[in-house]
């Protein structure tokens, strides 16, 4: 069974893959989606058994033996436990979901083919990750979704920006994967093995080494668990590995939701989560994960209050949930990363799905200025948004576990923090409850832009509206041109097909937190999760996060309620406001307009003094030296040479008789003094 | 004075130089070469002759009639030559005669 979940989407990828010329549009469709739909379902299967059993033991499904090499001992297995039934779930129901979702959103693209297979090769490699048993296979994995990913948002290649986005994240994830691999090697060396089990058993024994490294000598747990959190920061856009993940919008919507909302970016969480036996015993490296996600929470969160492309809002949003499940981990809580990222994966693809369907009705605008009132035109989208907002904001009834999904899995890690006495803990506390506010304000921000008010409210003159197109069927965006007085567009809600799976996820936003609270992070914990994520003895965080004062478990909420206050007064009451504050402010406003200048920076750092190196060896390097003395240089000598042999025969026979001549004489010169002497 | 053999050796040297000049420092006709190559046989033939009268041996001239005939077979046949060259060139200055450069 387990196999079959696995190696259905790569099925799905070979078929369309290879045979989407020949099998046809709709075939490909319809067998990728079918063959997903297969493996979501029996990944379901395998949470409710996984995760109800009473088998302490992890399930190890062996596949075969990948290499070996004196000690290096690779398996190609499937390790199945909690955490990874987990996965599967979301990764399962959120790419079928997406599949299914795609069929109409990209209905007018003459690739599907390729799209759906690109798809169904990430979703196999994405489940190879989560269900990797050693650190290569997991490598192997984090790899093929990297790859996928920069597939799938370069997927309109022939735009510019979308093969500069692909490019961008190819190249900051290689920082990242760069980290990974070297933690990997550095793993490798303490315990000798690469395989979860046997790492996690020799983690004690280790505790204590220390590594020398650039002359001083480092926990080497620590400074292992650092590098494999820079593959972590990497893939999962966290501070200063960010800069990637807005860029990423360029791709098409559906991949937006599902890679760079729900599954890929959570790679990083899934994989602390997994090495948690490491992280545990070094305290070091999780408070570098606490801060790393508290300042990315906030950041990010930042950012969003300000872009005014709708996706670009929405993938903010993400990296900020990203930094919420850091923060979660880092205090030792790392079912409550687990659950969020569950969470997190329903209401955030829910949003990214709906902003897709927003795209559609508006015929690829993704400006939010140029947007306005769609409430009544497009209603079935409007109420989807609408539940997403009220579960990635977290709304929910104080002092219980009944709210939306992001009230149940946000709020427990903004008490987790309080309650945590890590180092960075506070840090994070406050970070993180800042940001729920700021959470709150853009999305009823966005919500209030998009679907409230009237139609170019926002947009100060209509020139002043970059048209963000999504690129692909421009043909219907001139198919009005007679009865619209205004030069507006038939907004329509989504075919069914679209509407269909938002209302799965809106199901699963709803009810996700409720429902496996008691499992996840509650009383149901030992039971559900055995030994798939390492507890200290002394870890106690899921206990003492219940034990917070009243106005820490109160502060989320009213942090949710100022924000949407906020935004309620400058986007429905006084609709200058924003105008003005930014008119106010606008140092500030640019700051965070140009998301804190970090493009800018490393731009400035990085990217251009890497132009300069490469035009360096360019030019000079290869061009004058290798070439000026290799080829180029014997070839321009050559060809001296002949010239010069040339201008010698120049034909005139009085010329060929002087040579003759003074042949002669140096001949007969030679003769007479060699005579003499 | 006398006129002995080095008078002779030194005509037929000046001779033959004048010719050999001719035929290098000459750019405008080949009719002038030819007539340099005769000049230069002609040196040959006093250089023959002054050393069969010294030497008194009558080889020498009879060879040297032998030069006579065949250079002037030999002018016939180059005359005959830039005859064809110019009805085919249309030209016989050495300047423009540069065929055998590459």
């Amino acid at each position: 069974m387990y196999d079959l979940i696995v190696f259905l989407p790569l099925l799905g990828f070979l078929i369309a893959g290879l045979f989407g010329r020949q099998i046809g549009v709709r075939a490909s469709e319809l067998t990728t989606t079918g063959l997903l739909a297969v493996s979501a379902l029996l990944a379901w299967v395998a949470f409710f058994s996984v995760g109800l059993s009473h088998d302490e033991q992890a399930l190890v499904v062996p596949v075969a033996n990948w290499l070996t090499s004196g000690k290096l001992a690779v398996a190609w297995a499937l390790r199945i436990d909690t955490l990874t039934a987990v996965m599967l779930v979301v990764v399962g129901t959120v790419s079928f979901l997406v599949h299914v979702y795609s069929i109409g959103y990209m209905a007018e693209d003459p690739s599907r083919p390729r799209f759906f297979a690109y798809l169904s090769l990430f979703t196999f490699a994405m489940l190879m990750l989560v269900t990797a048993d050693n650190l290569v296979q997991m490598f192997f994995g984090w790899e093929g979704v990297g790859l996928a990913s920069y597939l799938l948002i370069g997927f309109w290649y022939d735009r510019p920006a979308a093969n500069a986005a692909a490019i961008k994240a190819f190249v900051v994830n290689r920082v990242g994967d760069f980290g990974f691999a070297l933690g990997i090697f550095l793993v490798f060396v303490l315990t000798g093995s690469v395989g979860f089990e046997q790492i996690f058993a020799a983690a004690p024994g280790i505790a204590g080494k220390t590594i020398h490294l650039w002359g001083f000598d480092g926990d080497a747990l620590t400074v292992a668990c650092l590098l494999l959190f820079m593959g972590a920061m990497g893939k999962s856009a966290q501070f200063l590995l960010h800069t990637w993940l807005p860029d990423a919008m360029e791709g098409p919507t559906p991949v937006s939701a599902l890679i760079h909302a729900a599954t890929m970016v959570t790679a990083g969480v899934f994989m602390v989560a997994r090495l948690s036996p490491l992280f545990d015993l070094a305290p070091v490296a999780l408070a570098v994960v606490t801060i790393v996600g508290a300042t990315t929470a906030f950041f990010a969160a930042t950012v969003g209050l300000v872009q005014n492309d709708i996706k670009r809002v929405i993938a903010y949003s993400t990296c900020s949930q990203l930094g919420y499940m850091f923060v979660g981990l880092g205090v030792g809580g790392y079912s409550l990363g687990i659950f969020h990222l569950f969470t997190h994966a329903f209401f955030k693809a829910l949003l990214f799905l709906c902003a897709g369907s927003v795209i559609t009705a508006m015929h690829h605008e993704q400006d939010m200025r140029a947007m306005g009132g769609l409430r009544k035109e497009i209603p079935v989208t409007f109420w989807m948004m609408m539940i997403g907002t009220l579960a990635l904001t977290g709304v929910g009834i104080p002092f219980t576990s009944i709210g939306f999904a992001g009230f149940v899995s946000k709020d427990a890690i903004i008490e987790a923090s309080y309650a945590s006495t890590g180092f960075g803990a506070t840090y994070a506390f406050v970070c993180v409850t800042l940001a729920a506010a700021l959470t709150a304000f853009y999305s009823w921000r966005l919500v209030f832009m998009t679907f409230f008010g009237q139609r170019g409210d926002w947009a100060a003159s209509p020139q002043a509206v970059a048209h963000g197109h999504d690129g692909h069927a421009h043909g219907d965006d001139h198919a009005h041109s007679d009865d619209h007085g205004h030069g507006d567009h038939a907004v329509r809600d989504s075919p069914q097909v679209m509407l269909v799976p938002l209302g799965v996820l809106a199901l699963g936003a709803v009810v996700a937190g409720v429902a496996f609270r008691y499992w996840f992070i509650g009383g149901g914990y030992e039971g559900f999760w055995k030994h798939a994520l390492f507890v200290g003895s002394d870890n106690k965080i899921l206990e003492t996060m219940e034990h917070v004062p009243a106005i820490v478990s109160l502060a989320p909420t009213l942090m949710m309620l100022i924000g949407f206050a906020v935004a309620y007064y400058m986007y429905i009451v006084d609709r200058r406001a924003p105008k003005a504050l930014a008119d106010a402010n606008p140092a500030l406003y640019r700051f965070l307009l140009n998301k804190w200048y970090f493009d800018e920076l490393y731009d400035f750092l990085f990217v251009r003094p890497a132009f300069r190196i490469g035009r360096a060896f360019w030019k000079g390097g290869d061009g004058a030296l290798i070439d000026g003395l290799g080829p180029d240089g014997i070839s321009a000598r050559v060809l001296d040479f002949a010239r010069g042999a040339v201008r010698l025969q120049t034909g005139y026979v009085y010329h060929y008789a002087f040579a003759m001549l003074l042949g002669v004489a140096i001949i007969a010169t030679w003769y007479l003094f060699g005579g003499i002497r | 004075m006398v006129i002995g053999l080095a008078h002779y050796l030194t005509l037929a040297a000046i001779l033959f130089t004048i010719g050999v000049a001719g035929i290098i420092l000459n750019h405008k006709n080949i009719i002038v070469i030819l007539m340099s190559v005769e000049l230069i046989l002609l040196a040959v033939n006093i250089n023959l002759v002054a050393f069969s009268t010294q030497s008194g041996d009558l080889t020498g001239q009879v060879f040297a009639l032998l030069i006579l005939t065949v250079a002037a077979a030999e002018a016939a046949i180059g005359l005959a030559v830039l005859v064809a060259y110019y009805r085919n060139r249309g030209s016989i200055a050495v300047d423009d005669i540069n065929a055998l450069k590459g």
